[in-house]
C-alpha cells in the first residue's frame, strides 16, 4: 500500500548531458531498477551515452548521478504534477 | 559546452568549474565518482562554499582542485598537506580539505601526512587509492599490493605496502574510514562525518583506475572492479586497523568502514590552551 | 590598477627602543615590524635563532609559528599562510635552501609574496654549519627549474638585518615574488646596537588586494606594472591557482603560447621594474681608479681595506649592493667605463657576483675577483692587495 501511495506522489526523473559522457556505462550497471540503457547513438567524442529508456521503472534514487564520474547524468525524485 | 537543462540541478554542478569540462579523467575512473559524494557531503554539512578551500597535490587525483569552483590550490607533488597546514593555521575559519592520491599523499608526501596526523591538524584528508602513479603511466606506489604489475615492477611487486587506515590511526588521526568507489552513500556519509570532525580526519577511498592499474593487471573494466568491491567488501566498523591491510592484488575481502572516531584536542586548540596557560593575559589567542 | 598602499607598522609587533642583539634576532624583530605574522621553519645552523625568537615573540603579538617536519614543508606551508591572508616567512641556511628550491619556483609561479631568509654558511653539503659563506647567491637566483626572477637583499650589519628585512617584505608585496634575505653567519651571529624606531616611523606595504568583484576579477591578469592583484582564500572569489602553466584565469593551459606569456611576464615584472628595486650605496666612486663592489659581510670587511688603500693615496671608490638581485646593470656599466678595475670580494671562490660584474662590464675595465672559500671573512689585507694590484 505504501508503495502504491508513493507511486502516485513521486516519479523519478533522469537528465543526461551526452557531451560530457565518456560511455563507461557505470550508471546503467548500478541503476537498481534498470531504468536507463546505453544509446546506440554517439556523442561528438564517439562515446555511447545513456538514455532514460524506462521512466516508469525509475524511483529517483539518484544513484546514477552519484556514480557518474563525468557529472553527465543526474537522477532525482520529483513530485508528480510539479513538472520538470 | 552547452549544459543540458536539468543537469544544472545536480548538486555537484555548483561545485564545478563547468567551463573546464569534460575533465581529464578517463572513462570509468573512480575519482569523479568521489567528487559527487564530496559535493553532496558539503551540502549536507551546510558549509558555505566561500569558506571551503581545497588543496591537491600532483597526479590524477591532484586534478580535483582544478575542477572545483572553490578557493582551490593545485600545489606541488606530495606537499598538499604542508600547504594546507599554512592555509588552515593562518585562517582557522576556513574549512580546509586535502584531496589527492596515494602516490602523492603517502609516497612523496608521506612525511607531511604523518606529521599532520600527529599534530591533529584540523583538516580533512581524502585519499583516492588506485594503487598506482597513474598520471605518469602506472608506476608502483607505496600502497600497491604484492604481485601488482606496474611499469616499474614489471615482474610484480615484492615490497610490503602501507596499510593506510593503520598508518593514519597510529599517527594520531581522530577520524579514519575506508570505503570504495562502489560505496557512494557511505563515502558521502563518511565525508560528512569527517568534515564535521574537529581534528585530522582521513578517508581512504579505493577506486578503479581502469586505464592503467586495472588494464595492466588484467582486472577488467571499471564496472568489473566496482562489482568486485561490492562483492568482496566487508563492513567492519571499529575494526582494529592492524587487521585491515590489503596485501594482495584481489584479496578475498576488503575491510571497509569507520575505524576510528575519537576526541582529542586539535593543534590550534592545544596551542591556545597551552600558551594561554603558560603566558596568561600576555598571550594573544589565535583564531578564536 | 591596485595602488601600492603604504601604511605604518602595527605597534603590536614593534619593540621600539635601543637594543643590543644579534643579527638573527634583529631579523626576527624586523619581520614582526614588517607585519609578518606567520613563520614556518626547520632548525638549521646558523639561522635557527631567527625562528627561536619568532616562536617566543609571536604568541605575544598574535600569529603562528610552526616548526615543520622539514624545509620542504616549511617552504610551502608559508605559502598556504600567505594565500590565507598573512605575511609569512621561512628561515634557513644553504642545505635548507637547496631543499626549498621546488617551492621557490612555486612561489614565483603562483606569485606568492613571501620572504625566504637565508643565513649563509659554507658548503657544499653540510659544509661549515657554524661558519660564514656567501655561496648561495646564485642558488637563490637560479636554483629552481624554469624561468623566473626573484629579488635578493643582503644586510651587512645588525641594524640592517632589522631595516632591510622590512624592505624585503615590502618588495615581496609590491612585486608578488619570493624575496630572499641573504644574511650570513657573521651578520646573523654578531651582536651590536640596534635601534628600533617608533611603529609610526616604519613604512609597511599592504597586499595588493583587488577591489574588483568576483565576476570581473582575473587572478593572473596583470596591472600595467605587470603585477596582478591578489585575493585570499575565504573572500568569496573561489579562485584557482596552480603550479602548472596557466592563463589569466589561473587555469592550466599546456602549450607553448601560454608558457611564453607566463614566463615572460614573471621575468619582466622584475626586469622592467628593476630601476625601482635597485638599491646600493656608493662613496667616492666618481673620481675613483678602482671601485670595490661587494655586499653583506664582505662589504663591511672591505671598508677597512678601502681605508688602508686611501691612506696609501689610491683613489678607491666603494659600491655596496643592498639589493643584489636584480643587479644594477646600468650603474655598474657606467662605473666600468670610468675606472681601471672593479674589485669584487665575496665569500665564495667561483665569483658568484663577480661573474655578473664581468658579464656586464664586457671587458671595459678589469674585474678582479677576491675569492674566499668561507669559514671566516677576508683578511682586509687580501682585499688591499687586490686593490693595489688593480690600481696598477
Ligand atoms: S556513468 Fe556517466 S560517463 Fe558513464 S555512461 Fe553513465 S553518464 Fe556516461
Ligand atoms: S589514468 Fe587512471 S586514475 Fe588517471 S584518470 Fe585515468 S583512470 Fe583515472
Amino acid at each position: 500500500m505504501a508503495t502504491a501511495e508513493k507511486k502516485k506522489k513521486f516519479r523519478g526523473v533522469v537528465y543526461v548531458a551526452p557531451e560530457r559522457c565518456k560511455g563507461c556505462a557505470i550508471c546503467v550497471e548500478f541503476c537498481p531498477t534498470g531504468a536507463i540503457t546505453m544509446s546506440d547513438r554517439f556523442n561528438s567524442k564517439g562515446y555511447h551515452y545513456p538514455e532514460f529508456t524506462y521512466p516508469d521503472k525509475c524511483t529517483g534514487c539518484g544513484l546514477c548521478g552519484m556514480y557518474c564520474p563525468d557529472f553527465a547524468i543526474y537522477g532525482f525524485r520529483e513530485k508528480i504534477g510539479e513538472g520538470a | 559546452m552547452s549544459v543540458v537543462e536539468g543537469i544544472k540541478e545536480n548538486p555537484v554542478e555548483e561545485f564545478l568549474r563547468t567551463d573546464r569540462l569534460p575533465h581529464v579523467w578517463c572513462s570509468g575512473c573512480g575519482i569523479g565518482t568521489t567528487v559527487n559524494c564530496f559535493a553532496r557531503a558539503v551540502k549536507e554539512c551546510g558549509i558555505p562554499l566561500n569558506d571551503l578551500a581545497i588543496v591537491s597535490g600532483i597526479g590524477c587525483t591532484g586534478r580535483v582542485a582544478g575542477y572545483l569552483r572553490l578557493d582551490s590550490f593545485h600545489t606541488t607533488h606530495g606537499r598538499a598537506i604542508a600547504f594546507a597546514t599554512g592555509l588552515h593555521l593562518a585562517n582557522p575559519e576556513l574549512k580546509v580539505v586535502v584531496y589527492s592520491g596515494d602516490g602523492d599523499l603517502v609516497g612523496i608526501g608521506g612525511n607531511h601526512f604523518i606529521h599532520a596526523a600527529r599534530r591533529n591538524l584540523d583538516i580533512t584528508v581524502i585519499l583516492i587509492n588506485n594503487f598506482t602513479y597513474a598520471m605518469t603511466g602506472g608506476q608502483v606506489t607505496p600502497t600497491a599490493p604484492l604481485d601488482s604489475i606496474e611499469t616499474t615492477t614489471p615482474y610484480g611487486v615484492f615490497e610490503q605496502n602501507f596499510n593506510l587506515p593503520h598508518l593514519a590511526a597510529s599517527c594520531g588521526a581522530v577520524y579514519v574510514a575506508r570505503w570504495t568507489a562502489y560505496h557512494v552513500m557511505q563515502v558521502k556519509k563518511a565525508m560528512v562525518e569527517a568534515l564535521n570532525k574537529k581534528g585530522f580526519s582521513f578517508i581512504e577511498i579505493i577506486a578503479p583506475c581502469p586505464t592503467i592499474y586495472l588494464r595492466r593487471n588484467r582486472l577488467g573494466s571499471a564496472i568489473d572492479e566496482l562489482k568486485y568491491y561490492k562483492e568482496h567488501s566487508v563492513i567492519q566498523h571499529g575494526a582494529d586497523t592492524r587487521d585491515v591491510g590489503i596485501d594482495i592484488r584481489r584479496p578475498e575481502k576488503i575491510i571497509v568502514g569507520k575505524f576510528v572516531d575519537i576526541e582529542k584536542p586539535d593543534y590550534l586548540t592545544a596551542m591556545n590552551e597551552h600558551l594561554g596557560e603558560v603566558l596568561g593575559d600576555k598571550y594573544v589567542r589565535w583564531g578564536e | 590598477m591596485a595602488e601600492i598602499k603604504y601604511t605604518t607598522a602595527d605597534p603590536k609587533g614593534v619593540l621600539t627602543g635601543i637594543h643590543y642583539m644579534d643579527g638573527n634576532h634583529a631579523a626576527c624583530e624586523g619581520a614582526l615590524a614588517a607585519g609578518c605574522r606567520f613563520a614556518a621553519g626547520y632548525p638549521i645552523t646558523p639561522s635557527t635563532e631567527v625562528v627561536e625568537r619568532f616562536s617566543a615573540r609571536i604568541p605575544l603579538v598574535g600569529g603562528v609559528f610552526i616548526q615543520m617536519e622539514d624545509e620542504i614543508a616549511s617552504s610551502i606551508c608559508l605559502q598556504g599562510a600567505v594565500w590565507a591572508g598573512l605575511k609569512a616567512m621561512t628561515v634557513t641556511s644553504g642545505p635548507g635552501i637547496s631543499l626549498m628550491q621546488e617551492h621557490i619556483g612555486l612561489a614565483a609561479c603562483l606569485e606568492t609574496p613571501c620572504v625566504f631568509v637565508n643565513v649563509q654558511r659554507g658548503g657544499p653539503s653540510t659544509g661549515l654549519p657554524t661558519l660564514p659563506g656567501q655561496a648561495d647567491m646564485q642558488q637563490c637566483r637560479w636554483g629552481s627549474h624554469g624561468d623566473y626572477e626573484v629579488i635578493a637583499l643582503s644586510p651587512s650589519t645588525v641594524q640592517e638585518s632589522f631595516d632591510f628585512i622590512i624592505d624585503a617584505f615590502n618588495l615581496a608585496e609590491i612585486y608578488r615574488v619570493p624575496v630572499f634575505f641573504m644574511m650570513d653567519e657573521c651578520v646573523g651571529h654578531m651582536t651590536e646596537k640596534l635601534v628600533i624606531p617608533e611603529a609610526d616611523k616604519i613604512k609597511v606595504v599592504e597586499r595588493r588586494y583587488t577591489s574588483k568583484p568576483p565576476e570581473e576579477y582575473l587572478p593572473f591578469k596583470p596591472d600595467p606594472d605587470l603585477v596582478p592583484e591578489m585575493v585570499k582564500a575565504g573572500d568569496g572569489y573561489r579562485f584557482h591557482v596552480t603550479g602548472l602553466t596557466h592563463d589569466e584565469r589561473g587555469y592550466p593551459v599546456i602549450n607553448a603560447q601560454a608558457q611564453k606569456e607566463m614566463v615572460y611576464r614573471l621575468v619582466e615584472k622584475v626586469e622592467k621594474n628593476a630601476p625601482k628595486i635597485w638599491r646600493y650605496e656608493e662613496d667616492e666612486v666618481e673620481d675613483a681608479d678602482v671601485v670595490v663592489l661587494s655586499y653583506g659581510i664582505s662589504a663591511r670587511v672591505a671598508l677597512k681595506a678601502i681605508e688602508m688603500a686611501r691612506e696609501k693615496g689610491i683613489r678607491v671608490g666603494r659600491m655596496r649592493l643592498i639589493v643584489v638581485w636584480p643587479f644594477p646593470e646600468p650603474r655598474v656599466k657606467e662605473i666600468a667605463s670610468k675606472v681601471k678595475a672593479i674589485v669584487v670580494p665575496e665569500l665564495n671562490i667561483r665569483g658568484q657576483v663577480a661573474r655578473e660584474v664581468e658579464r656586464i662590464v664586457e671587458g671595459t675595465c678589469r674585474v678582479v675577483r677576491v675569492p674566499h672559500a668561507g669559514g671566516t671573512v677576508h683578511d682586509p689585507q687580501e682585499i688591499l692587495d687586490a686593490i693595489m694590484e688593480a690600481a696598477k
